[in-house]
């Protein structure tokens, strides 16, 4: 209203808008994180299959997802799943976006099982789905989860696409009360800090974990 | 069966026969003594597994890489009970053997027997042999055991949990039995007070031990090892071979081992290998391969070593 001064009052009424909008962000965040977690292992111990009738579609899907942006994927997913929820087409798009990269972390941390540890396991007789669960995985997993906690702290800073299909997210409110108050300054720089006060600690929790786990 | 001079005299007093002795006896053992006596009587006992019936066969066994043949149509037998050890310089196929055996590895051609079963092929019906499936390797692995020489103990678990993991989820004990094993085993071992130690914590050596404790709580018929002081510092070397004498002179498990320390090998072994290019080009009795060798590559590998 006032030209280029930053107006407190606006920022005060639109700061409940967007911490409401916040939870939404969260949960988008977390739900996406869980789904990319299960998915991309699932990704990676599939791509570890012996036969190429299950390694090529995978192959092909995964190569699919990671060529096309990941805005044209959640315009397209609800255009299609049209009747679904937009949040829930927002969680699992992401999901599997994120699964796709995921999928290479695991595989890394797979790989650095050494090999010396599935002889071990061959050596006891144990059976392969025994080996994937008591001896690889949970050292696997152990390697990548700085790697994962990253890919979640920049799922998060990519959930506005989602105000795109209409998610009511941090962003979305945000603009909204933008256009109906022309106060776009004050709304799009009070919801970057709340990215900034929620991400810049996760990040310096998650370079923590690296260094504990790294040693 | 007493008069085999093969079978080893079980351990004078009774309690004195480790807990993972009699090996793969364990099926017809009514004796709740995990001593040798026991396992001497069952070996006649289960079907196909007639004390002469060599416990190992390696019947025109072929391994190659390409162009590269690491074995070359090797054929030898060991007896239920004996230890064997493999020498000879590196890149001779000695490894591969244990490998082969371990089912780590494939043949390129001819069969492994172990105690009268094709352990790389499967039996068809009309009586010839087929290679085996990998469900098929799975079941007929168990018979051995295999002590790396990197120790390979699973650093996600700690002591106990790295022995009573197959015994658990292979043969299906129960936690505590599993348990009370592992714990015998580990006395054995000499790291009783260890249970609890993270793989991590533990010297070379003593990482070596559980790994001993690991391969026999599975109660092999065979156990493999492969250049187990290789990894270890010189002053950890002793400790692990006394470990394997006392293993080998109280059970009757039946040992393969390959390893560059001669004198273990002069005293443990019933039944020396001299390997050279995928090849056994002598083989004998400790005393002779070692005072009186016959052969040409014999001379020069062991001038070398020792």
């Amino acid at each position: 209203m006032n030209g280029s001064k930053f107006d407190w009052g606006a920022a005060r009424d639109v700061l409940p808008l967007l911490l409401h909008g916040f939870l939404t962000t969260l949960l988008a965040t977390v739900l996406g994180t869980l789904v990319a977690a299960v998915l991309g292992l699932v990704i990676a111990i599939a791509r570890r299959a012996p036969s190429r009738l299950v390694t090529a579609p995978v192959r092909a899907v995964m190569e699919f997802v990671r060529s096309t942006p990941l805005l044209v994927q959640l315009v397209g997913a609800a255009a299609v799943f049209s009747s679904v929820d937009p949040l829930v087409i927002g969680i699992v798009v992401l999901g599997i976006h994120y699964a796709t990269y995921t999928s290479e972390v695991y595989r890394a941390g797979i790989d650095a099982v050494p090999r010396g540890q599935w002889e071990a396991c061959r050596a006891l007789s144990m059976s392969p789905r025994r080996t994937w669960q008591a001896v690889v995985l949970p050292q696997a997993v152990r390697n990548v989860l700085p790697a994962l906690g990253n890919y979640a702290i920049s799922m998060f800073k990519e959930t506005p696409f989602l105000a795109v299909i209409t998610v009511e997210e941090i962003v979305f409110e945000a603009r909204k009360y933008g256009s109906d108050h022309f106060a776009y300054t004050e709304a799009f720089t009070l919801a970057g800090l709340i990215f900034l006060v929620a991400s810049y600690p996760t990040s310096l929790l998650m370079r923590k974990l690296e260094k504990r786990l790294g040693h | 069966m007493a008069t085999d001079p093969l079978e080893k005299t079980p351990g004078s007093t009774p309690g004195s026969a480790p807990p993972g002795a009699p090996a793969g006896a364990a099926p017809a053992a009514d004796s709740p003594s995990p001593s040798a006596p026991a396992a001497t009587a069952t070996a006649d006992a289960v079907p196909g597994q007639r004390s002469d019936t060599p416990m190992i066969r390696f019947e025109q066994v072929e391994k190659r890489y390409g162009d590269h043949v690491v074995l070359d149509k090797l054929d030898f037998e060991v007896r239920r009970g004996e230890h064997v050890t493999l020498i000879g310089p590196s890149g001779s196929g000695k490894t591969t053997i244990l490998r082969l055996l371990m089912t780590l590895e494939r043949l390129s051609g001819g069969v492994i027997w172990v105690g009268g079963e094709p352990l790389s092929h499967a039996r068809t019906p009309g009586g010839g042999l087929k290679p085996a499936t990998e469900k098929q390797l799975r079941a007929s692995r168990r018979k051995i055991g295999m002590v790396f020489q990197q120790f390979n103990l699973f650093p996600n678990m700690n002591v106990l949990r790295n022995i009573t993991e197959a015994p658990i989820s292979v043969l299906g004990l129960e936690r505590d039995e599993a348990e009370a094993r592992a714990r015998e085993l580990l006395e054995l071992v000499g790291l009783g007070d260890r249970v609890d130690a993270h793989p991590t914590q533990l010297s070379g050596g003593q990482q070596q031990r559980v790994a001993i404790a690991r391969a026999l709580a599975m109660r092999p018929d065979v156990l493999l090892l492969d250049e187990v002081t290789s990894a270890l510092d010189p002053e950890l070397v002793a400790g692990v071979l006394d470990l394997l004498r006392q293993i080998a002179h109280d059970t009757d498990i039946t040992m393969l081992c390959v390893t560059h320390e001669m004198s273990f090998a002069r005293d443990v072994s019933d039944q020396v290998l001299m390997f050279d290019a995928g090849r056994i080009v002598e083989q004998g009795t400790p005393e002779k391969i070692f005072t009186a060798p016959e052969h040409r590559r014999t001379r020069e590998f062991l001038n070398a070593v020792l």
